[in-house]
C-alpha cells in the first residue's frame, strides 16, 4: 500500500470536514446573531463547529469523561464504532465484488433486509445449541440474501434486464415484504402492535469481544474474516480472475471462453450473500429485536464504503470503520450539541463525490502526479 | 400461429409475443379468481358524485361476482383484438390499455366487495398522487433521452420541496415559493451535470451520492431552523384548487382533471411542451439524436455535451417545479424526506413508460392508481394486504425490464460520457 494513495482519500474527507463545518457554523442561530460583528461571528463559527466534531470525535474514538473512574471504559465509544462498522464492512464488501465484477448492487439494502429475516427468524423461532444456533441462523441469513441478489444476476443474465434498476425496485419490495412481515403472528411480538419482532434467544446471539459493558462483538471478527475471505478470492483464486475478467471486459471475457451469465449470477449471489450476512450480525450482534427501520441506510451507506475504499477488500474496511466512527460519534453529537444527525450523511455524501472527481481535488489543491486509483468507469442502462 | 406461417419470429415479435401471453394469463386469472372462484357475489356501491358538477348517475351498484365477471371477459376480449392485431402485424396500443382497465375493474369488483368506493374521489386522488411522479418521470425523460442517467431525481424534488416551502413561508408569497422551485431542482441538476458531463463520473453514482447530499441537507436544515423556528421558516401554506368554468362540471372527468391547483396546470403544459417539443421541434431531434448516437450528432456539427448539460439543468428544474406540489399543492409545509423515494417510483415510471413522455405518465398514472387504491382498500379492508398492493409498481418495472411486457430499451448512448471527437471516457 504506497501512501500516495492515501493523499486523495484523505484530501476529500478534510474538505467534507470543512465544508461540513461551514453548514453547522452558518446554521447556527447564536453565530447568525453575531451578523454585526464579522470577527466574533467568525470565531464563534469556529468554536461552533469545533464543538460539534469535538462531540463526534468523544461519541467515536475515546471519551475522557468516561475514562476518569475507569481508563479502559473511556474507550466505550471505540467498542461502538466497531459495532456500527461491522455491517457497514460487510455491505461494502458485497458492493466492492459487484463493482470488480463491472456490475453495481444497489441492492445492499434489499439483501440486508433479507438476511436480518432469516437471522432472526431462525434466531427466535427455533431452541438450539449455543454455537450451532448462531451458525444455523448466519446460514439462513446469508442463503436467503444470496437468492435474493442472485435473482437480479440471474435477470440479467438471461433476460439483460439492468441490476441497478432492478435492484432499486427489489429494496422496495424487501422493505415492504418485511414490513407485512412484521404484521403476521409469525413474526409479531406477542402482545405488541408496532412492527417489532421478538428478541433473538441468547444461545444466537454473536458473545461480546470485551466483557459485557463494551458492546463490541463477534460480528467485527466475522467482518474482518470475510474481508480477508474476499481478497483471497479477487487476487487468489481462478473465479476471482473470472470475475475481475469480466468486469474489466464482458466481451473479450467471452471469447476466452468464460461464462459471462453464470458469472453475473455467482457474483450478484456471493453480493447478497455478504449483504445477508450483514443483516444477520447486526440482529445477531447488536439489534437482537428485528424492527421495520431494520434496513436504515445500510444500501446507501454500502456504496459510499465501496467507493471510498476503491472497490478493496482492504480500503473498504478502513472506510467502514471511517464511516462506522462517524455513525456511532453522529449520536454523541447530536444529543450534546444540538448539531443533527444528519450532518453526517452531508459528510458522507461529500466524501464520495470529491473521491469520485479527482480531477476536481487535484484542481482544488494544484496537485501533480497522484494516484488516482481505479475509478468507476460510466456504462449507461444498456452496458 | 396459423400454419401457412413459417417464417421465424424476429426478437421484438417474440417479446411481443411473450407479452400477449402474459395478458392472456393475467385475463385468465382474473375470469377464475375475480369471475368464477367467488361462491356468492356482493353488492359494490360506486359513486360519482365529488362536489357540484353535472349529475349524470350518483351511484352505481354492481354485483361483485357479476361484475369480476364481466370486466374479465372483456379483458380477454382485449387480449383477443391485441393477438388479430399482432397477426396483422399492427400495433395494438389501444387494445393493451383496455385490458389494463378492465382488468383493473375485475379486480376492484373482488376486492371492493360489499364495499363503498368513492370512484370519482379515487380518480381525483390518483391524479394527486401521481403529480409529482410525472414531474419526476418528465424530468428523467428530459435528461436521459439525450443520454445522462438522471437517478438524481429523489434528489431534484426535495431540493425544489424545501426551497419552496422555506421561500414562500419567508415571503409569505406562494408564488415565490413556486419561483424558486425550478431553480432549486436546477442547482442539484446542475452539480450531475458538472460532474457527470466535465468529470465523466459514473451517473449512477453519481446520482445516488446527490439524493443523499441533499437529504442530508435538508434533513439537517429541517431539524436546525424549520423545527425550531416553524412560524417563519416553514408555514408556506398551500395553493387553493382553482375550478375551470364548465370543464369542471364534467361527472367524473371534471372534479379529476379541472378542479386542481395551480401547479396541476403547469404539469398538463409541461407534459404536452416537452411531448411536442421531443418529436417536432429541432431541439427535440438534437436531444434525441444526442441520446441515440452522439458520434453522429457531432459530425454533422452539434454540440454534444452542450445539448447534455442544457437538458440535465432543463429536467432539475422540471423536477424541482414537481417538488413544490409536496409542500405548495399538498401538505403546506415541509417535513424531512418528504418525498419519500417517490423520485424512484418516477424512475421507473419513466422506464415502465419506455422512455417516452406520453409513456411515462400513463405509467406514473398507473402508479399513482394503485397507490391511491392501496389507501383506499387498507381504510375498507381487502382480501390481500397493503404491503402487497404498494409493492406492485416495483414489481411491475422489474417485469418490464425483463422483457416481459415487449421491449424496453433505453436511448443508445444513456450513461456514457461523451468527449469530443468522439468515444466515450
Amino acid at each position: 500500500m504506497k501512501l500516495k494513495k492515501l493523499i486523495l482519500p484523505a484530501l476529500s474527507f478534510a474538505m467534507a470536514l470543512f465544508v461540513g463545518g461551514l453548514l453547522v457554523a452558518l446554521s447556527d442561530s447564536k453565530v447568525l446573531a453575531l451578523k454585526s460583528q464579522p470577527l466574533s461571528m467568525i470565531g464563534k463559527g469556529f468554536s461552533t463547529a469545533a464543538g460539534a466534531y469535538w462531540a463526534l470525535f468523544r461519541g467515536s474514538i475515546f471519551d475522557p469523561q468516561l475514562a476518569e473512574g475507569h481508563f479502559f471504559q473511556g474507550f466505550y465509544p471505540l467498542s461502538e464504532t466497531l459495532v456500527a462498522a461491522s455491517p457497514l464492512i460487510l455491505t461494502g464488501l458485497s458492493v466492492a465484488l459487484a463493482f470488480r465484477a463491472g456490475l453495481f448492487n444497489i441492492g445492499a439494502q434489499g439483501q440486508f433486509i433479507a438476511g436480518a429475516i432469516g437471522a432472526s427468524w431462525i434466531g427466535f423461532t427455533f431452541e438450539l445449541p449455543i454455537v450451532i444456533h448462531a451458525v444455523a441462523a448466519i446460514v439462513v441469513a446469508m442463503l436467503f440474501a444470496g437468492l435474493y441478489g442472485g435473482f437480479v444476476g440471474f435477470l440479467k443474465a438471461r433476460t439483460g434486464a439492468h441490476e441497478v434498476i432492478v435492484t432499486i425496485m427489489l429494496n422496495y419490495v424487501a422493505g415492504y415484504f418485511l414490513l407485512w412481515l412484521l404484521s403476521t403472528t409469525a413474526f409479531l411480538r406477542p402482545g405488541r402492535q408496532d412492527p417489532l419482532a421478538p428478541d433473538v434467544r441468547e444461545s444466537a446471539q454473536l458473545p461480546h469481544l470485551f466483557g459485557p459493558d463494551l458492546r463490541a462483538n463477534l460480528g467485527f471478527i466475522i467482518a474482518l474474516i470475510a474481508a480477508a475471505a474476499i481478497w483471497w478470492l479477487l487476487s487468489r483464486s481462478t473465479w476471482g480472475f473470472r470475475f475481475r475478467a469480466v468486469g474489466a471486459n464482458a466481451a473479450a471475457s467471452r471469447t476466452a471462453g468464460i461464462s459471462v451469465a453464470r458469472v453475473t449470477t455467482s457474483v450478484m449471489f456471493i453480493a447478497g450473500a455478504l449483504a445477508g450476512l450483514g443483516g444477520a450480525v447486526q440482529i445477531l450482534g447488536s439489534e437482537p429485536a428485528m424492527t421495520s427501520g431494520v434496513g436504515g441506510s445500510f444500501g446507501f451507506d454500502a456504496i459510499t464504503v465501496a467507493l471510498l475504499g476503491r472497490a478493496t477488500p482492504i480500503g473498504t474496511v478502513f472506510a467502514a470503520l471511517l464511516f462506522g466512527a462517524l455513525r456511532a460519534g453522529g449520536l454523541t453529537m447530536q444529543a450534546s450539541t444540538e448539531t443533527p444527525l444528519d450532518l453526517v450523511l452531508v459528510i458522507q455524501a461529500l466524501v464520495v463525490l470529491f473521491i469520485a472527481a479527482p480531477a476536481l481535488i487535484k484542481s482544488l489543491f494544484r496537485l501533480k502526479n497522484v494516484d488516482e486509483g481505479t475509478t468507476v468507469a460510466s456504462k449507461g442502462w444498456n452496458g | 400461429m396459423s400454419t401457412v406461417e413459417v417464417r421465424a419470429l424476429s426478437a421484438p415479435e417474440r417479446r411481443r409475443k411473450r407479452g400477449i401471453i402474459t395478458m392472456a394469463s393475467l385475463g385468465a386469472f382474473a375470469l377464475v379468481i375475480f369471475g368464477l372462484l367467488p361462491k356468492t357475489g356482493e353488492p359494490v356501491t360506486y359513486s360519482f358524485v365529488l362536489g357540484n358538477e353535472w349529475v349524470l348517475a350518483k351511484e352505481i351498484i354492481v354485483n361483485s361476482k357479476t361484475g369480476g365477471l364481466f370486466c374479465a371477459v372483456i379483458s380477454l376480449l382485449a387480449v383477443g383484438i391485441a393477438t388479430l392485431q399482432f397477426r396483422a402485424r399492427k400495433t395494438s396500443r389501444a387494445a393493451s390499455a383496455l385490458f389494463g382497465a378492465s382488468f383493473l375493474m375485475s379486480f376492484l369488483c373482488w376486492a371492493a366487495a360489499g364495499k363503498f368506493i368513492p370512484f370519482t374521489g379515487l380518480l381525483q386522488g390518483a391524479l394527486f398522487l401521481s403529480v409529482p411522479l410525472i414531474f419526476g418521470a418528465m424530468a428523467g425523460v428530459l435528461s436521459e433521452r439525450s443520454g445522462v442517467i438522471n437517478i438524481a431525481i429523489e434528489g431534484q424534488l426535495l431540493a425544489g420541496a424545501f426551497m419552496s416551502g422555506v421561500i414562500a413561508s419567508l415571503t409569505q408569497n406562494k408564488i415565490a415559493g413556486l419561483v424558486v422551485a425550478p431553480f432549486a431542482g436546477a442547482a442539484i441538476a446542475w452539480l450531475l451535470a458538472v460532474f457527470a458531463i466535465k468529470y465523466g463520473i459514473d451517473q449512477v453514482v453519481l446520482g445516488f451520492v446527490l439524493n443523499v447530499l441533499v437529504i442530508g441537507l435538508t434533513g439537517f436544515l429541517y431539524k436546525k431552523l424549520l423545527i425550531p423556528y416553524q412560524s417563519t421558516w416553514n408555514s408556506g401554506g398551500t395553493f387553493a384548487p382553482i375550478e375551470i368554468p364548465i370543464l369542471s362540471k364534467i361527472p367524473v372527468i371534471g372534479p379529476t382533471l379541472f378542479a386542481q391547483s395551480i401547479i396541476v396546470y403547469l404539469m398538463y403544459v409541461a407534459v404536452i411542451v416537452i411531448h411536442v417539443a421531443l418529436f417536432k421541434s429541432k431541439w427535440g431531434l438534437r436531444t434525441r439524436s444526442v441520446g441515440e448516437h452522439p458520434t453522429a450528432a457531432e459530425s454533422v456539427g452539434i454540440d454534444v455535451n452542450k445539448i447534455r448539460f442544457r437538458n440535465v439543468l432543463i429536467a432539475g428544474a422540471v423536477a424541482g417545479l414537481g417538488g413544490a406540489f409536496f409542500t405548495l399543492g399538498a401538505v403546506g409545509s415541509f417535513s424531512k424526506e418528504m418525498t419519500a423515494g417517490k423520485g424512484f417510483i418516477a424512475l421507473a415510471a419513466l422506464i415502465f413508460g419506455r422512455w417516452s413522455p406520453l409513456g411515462a405518465v400513463a405509467a406514473a398514472l398507473i402508479f399513482g392508481f394503485a397507490d391511491n387504491l392501496q389507501g383506499l382498500l387498507t381504510i375498507t379492508g381487502t382480501p390481500i394486504p397493503s404491503e402487497f398492493m404498494l409493492m406492485a409498481p416495483y414489481i411491475a418495472t422489474i417485469i418490464a425490464v425483463s422483457g416481459f411486457v415487449g421491449r424496453v430499451r433505453a436511448p443508445a448512448a444513456d450513461g456514457v460520457a461523451y468527449k469530443r471527437g468522439g468515444g466515450s471516457h
